[in-house]
C-alpha cells in the first residue's frame, strides 16, 4: 500500500496524517491510517520528520510507501522533503469540511496564530481574516497565563469549567496578562475564577474575528485549543451559537494537506499519462 | 526640613528625598513586588536612612506611578507623567521631550521650560516597546536584563527583529539562536526594534530637542544608542534615569509644603 502524508508545522506542535494514494479511499477522518504530534521545539525540519515517522509507525507502513508529502503551517517551507507546500488557511478549510461536512464558518485556533474562515460546503475558501501578528488571541495567551499560575496546560480546561464567577482579565497583551493573573491571586482571586475570566477574555478577541467573516452557522472550532472544554464554552457563551467539534480537530490541517496533496498527485498523473 | 516623592512602577518603587533647598538628601529602591504598601514603606526606610532622618520627619510626601493610589503613605498623589517632565527639567534643563520607558509602559511627553506638560501619549496596552520586551528578550538567552544593553554595543551587525509580541520575539530569538546567530547581534536588533517603537510614539508627540531618556530603561547603554541613532538627536540619560518620576514628585511636594510654610506665615 502506498500512503499520501500531509505534515502541519505549527509553533507549537508539529501534526502528521497518513492516507492512503488511492484517489477511491475515504477522504473523511475514516480516512486517516495513521497520525502522530510531537512538540515542534527549535529544529522544525526534525520536528516533521518525526511527525511524520511517528504516523507511518502507527499505519504499521514504511517510509518508502509515502509516496507525495504536502506541508503546511508556519514551518511549512523547512519540511525537507516536501512535495509541495500550502498555506494553512486553505488547508484548515479542507481538513475541516473533511471532519465536519456541515460547518460554514470556522475557526482554527493555534498557538501564534488564530484564523477565521468562511467556507464552501466544497471546503472552498470564501473569505478569511487572521492574528498572527500579536499572542493575545492566540493559544500562547492560555499557555502564558497556566505558566505564571504554574498550572499544567492539560489542567486548564478542566479547572476552567469549575469557575463560579470568572473575574475580569483587563490585559490584552498576554505579557501584561501574566503580571494581572498574579496580582488576581495575591487578592485571593481562585484559580478556576482566573482561568476562566483568561478564557472568556480571549474568547472576545476570537469573537470578533469571526464576526469580521461573518458568522454562519454551523460553525467549527479546529486547532489544538478545541481539546479545551473551557474555553470552548466561553466561546460558545460570546458567539451565542453552538460550536461543533471534532476529536480530530488538532489534525484539520494536517488531513487537509494530505487531501490537497493526494489531488495534486492525481492530477499531476493525469497530466503525465495523457 | 525634608520632603519625598514615592514613585510605584510596575517593576522597580523609588523615593526620593530632598531638604528644602531641593538638594537630593537620600534615596531608595526595591522590587515593587505583590505587596505596594511595603514596597513604599521600605524604599521610604531606606531613603530616610540615607538622610539622616526619620520617617516622621518628612513634611510632605507625594506618590507617583501606577501603584500610587494604593499607597497610604502620601499626602497626594500625582500622575507619573507630570513628575517625569518635572523631574526631567529640573535635571536637564534644556529638556523639551520625554521618553520613559518603565517595565509595562512606555511614553512620550513634550514639556515646556517650567517643566509642565504640553502633550504626551502612551502605550500601556502592550508589551512591545517597553522594558517587558527587553526583560523577555535576556530571559530567553539566559542574561541578566542589566548586561544585554553593553552585550548590543559589542555587535558587528543588527538582526532585523520582525515580531512585534513580546511573547513570538522569544520563539523568534530561539530560532536565531539555534542558527548560530551571534547574541550581540540579535540584542542589537532588539534594542533596534525597540528604539523604533519609541520614535513613532514619539512623533505623535513631535520630538524637540533635548530629549530626555527617562525610566528604568535609560540606564541601558545600547537603549541610549539606538534611540539615538533613530531619531537623531541627543539623549540624556544616565544612572538617575530611574528616579525621575520620584524626583518630580518630591519636588511637588517641595513647592506644597513651602506653599503652605508661606500661606502659614502669611496668615500670622
Amino acid at each position: 500500500m502506498s500512503f499520501v502524508a500531509g505534515v502541519d508545522i505549527g509553533s507549537r506542535m508539529t501534526k502528521a496524517v497518513l492516507i492512503g494514494a488511492d484517489l477511491g479511499a475515504a477522504d473523511d477522518d475514516k480516512g486517516i491510517v495513521g497520525r502522530c504530534s510531537v512538540l515542534t521545539r527549535f529544529d522544525l525540519a526534525a520536528a516533521a520528520e518525526n511527525a511524520l515517522l511517528g504516523a507511518v509507525a502507527a499505519a504499521g507502513g514504511q517510509r518508502h510507501q509515502v509516496l507525495y508529502l504536502a506541508a503546511t503551517g508556519y514551518g511549512r517551507y523547512l519540511a525537507a522533503e516536501r512535495d509541495i507546500q500550502i498555506t494553512e488557511i486553505t488547508c484548515h478549510a479542507r481538513g475541516a469540511i473533511a471532519l465536519m461536512p456541515e460547518v460554514r464558518s470556522l475557526l482554527d485556533v493555534g498557538a501564534q496564530n488564530a484564523r477565521a474562515i468562511r467556507l464552501l460546503p466544497s471546503g472552498r475558501v470564501v473569505s478569511f481574516r487572521m492574528n498572527d501578528k500579536c499572542a493575545s488571541g492566540a493559544g500562547r495567551f492560555v499557555e502564558r497565563v497556566s505558566k505564571a499560575l504554574e498550572i499544567e496546560l492539560e489542567q486548564v480546561g478542566p479547572l476552567g469549567l469549575q469557575a463560579n464567577a470568572p473575574c475580569e482579565i483587563s490585559s490584552i497583551c498576554a505579557v501584561l496578562a501574566e503580571s494581572e493573573v498574579i496580582n488576581h491571586v495575591t487578592n485571593g482571586e481562585s484559580i478556576p475564577n482566573i482561568l476562566q475570566g483568561t478564557h472568556e477574555s480571549i474568547s472576545d478577541r476570537l469573537a470578533s474575528l469571526v464576526r469580521q467573516v461573518g458568522l454562519e452557522e454551523p460553525f467549527g472550532l479546529t486547532g489544538g485549543v478545541a481539546n479545551n472544554q473551557a474555553l470552548v464554552h466561553a466561546l460558545e457563551k460570546r458567539l451565542e451559537v453552538p460550536v461543533r467539534l471534532h476529536e480530530l480537530s488538532e489534525y484539520a490541517g494536517a488531513l487537509g494537506a494530505a487531501l490537497l496533496g493526494r489531488q495534486r498527485l492525481h492530477n499531476a498523473r493525469a497530466v503525465q499519462f495523457a | 526640613m525634608h520632603v519625598a516623592g514615592i514613585d510605584v512602577g510596575s517593576t522597580q518603587t523609588k523615593c526620593v528625598i530632598l531638604d528644602e533647598n531641593g538638594a537630593v538628601a537620600g534615596r531608595g529602591i526595591r522590587m515593587t513586588g505583590a505587596d505596594v504598601l511595603k514596597a513604599a514603606d521600605q524604599v521610604v526606610a531606606q531613603a530616610c536612612v540615607q538622610a539622616g532622618i526619620e520617617p516622621h520627619e518628612v513634611a510632605y510626601t507625594i506618590g507617583t506611578g501606577y501603584g500610587r493610589y494604593r499607597v497610604a503613605t502620601g499626602d497626594d498623589q500625582v500622575t507619573e507623567i507630570s513628575c517625569h517632565a518635572k523631574g526631567a527639567v529640573h535635571l536637564f534643563p534644556g529638556t523639551r521631550t520625554i521618553l520613559d520607558i518603565g517595565g509595562q509602559d512606555t511614553k512620550g511627553i513634550r514639556t515646556n521650560a517650567r517643566g509642565e506638560v504640553v502633550d504626551f501619549c502612551m502605550n500601556d496596552k502592550c508589551a512591545a516597546g517597553t522594558g517587558r520586551f527587553l526583560a523577555a528578550a535576556a530571559e530567553v538567552m539566559g542574561l541578566e536584563v542589566e548586561e544585554i544593553g553593553a552585550l548590543s554595543l559589542e555587535a558587528t551587525e543588527s538582526i532585523k527583529i520582525t515580531n512585534v509580541c513580546t511573547v513570538f520575539v522569544e520563539s523568534e530569538i530561539l530560532n536565531q539562536l539555534s542558527r548560530g546567530r551571534k547574541r550581540q547581534d540579535i540584542l542589537a536588533g532588539v534594542h533596534r526594534s525597540i528604539a523604533g517603537r519609541s520614535a513613532s510614539l514619539l512623533r505623535r508627540v513631535t520630538v524637540e530637542s533635548e530629549l530626555t531618556f527617562t525610566g528604568g530603561v535609560a540606564r541601558n547603554p545600547g537603549m541610549v544608542k539606538a534611540v539615538e541613532e533613530r531619531l537623531q538627536v541627543k539623549v540624556n540619560a544616565g544612572e538617575d534615569s530611574q528616579y525621575m518620576g520620584a524626583l518630580g514628585a518630591a519636588l511637588f511636594a517641595l513647592e506644597r509644603e513651602l506653599a503652605g510654610a508661606r500661606r502659614q506665615e502669611a496668615a500670622q
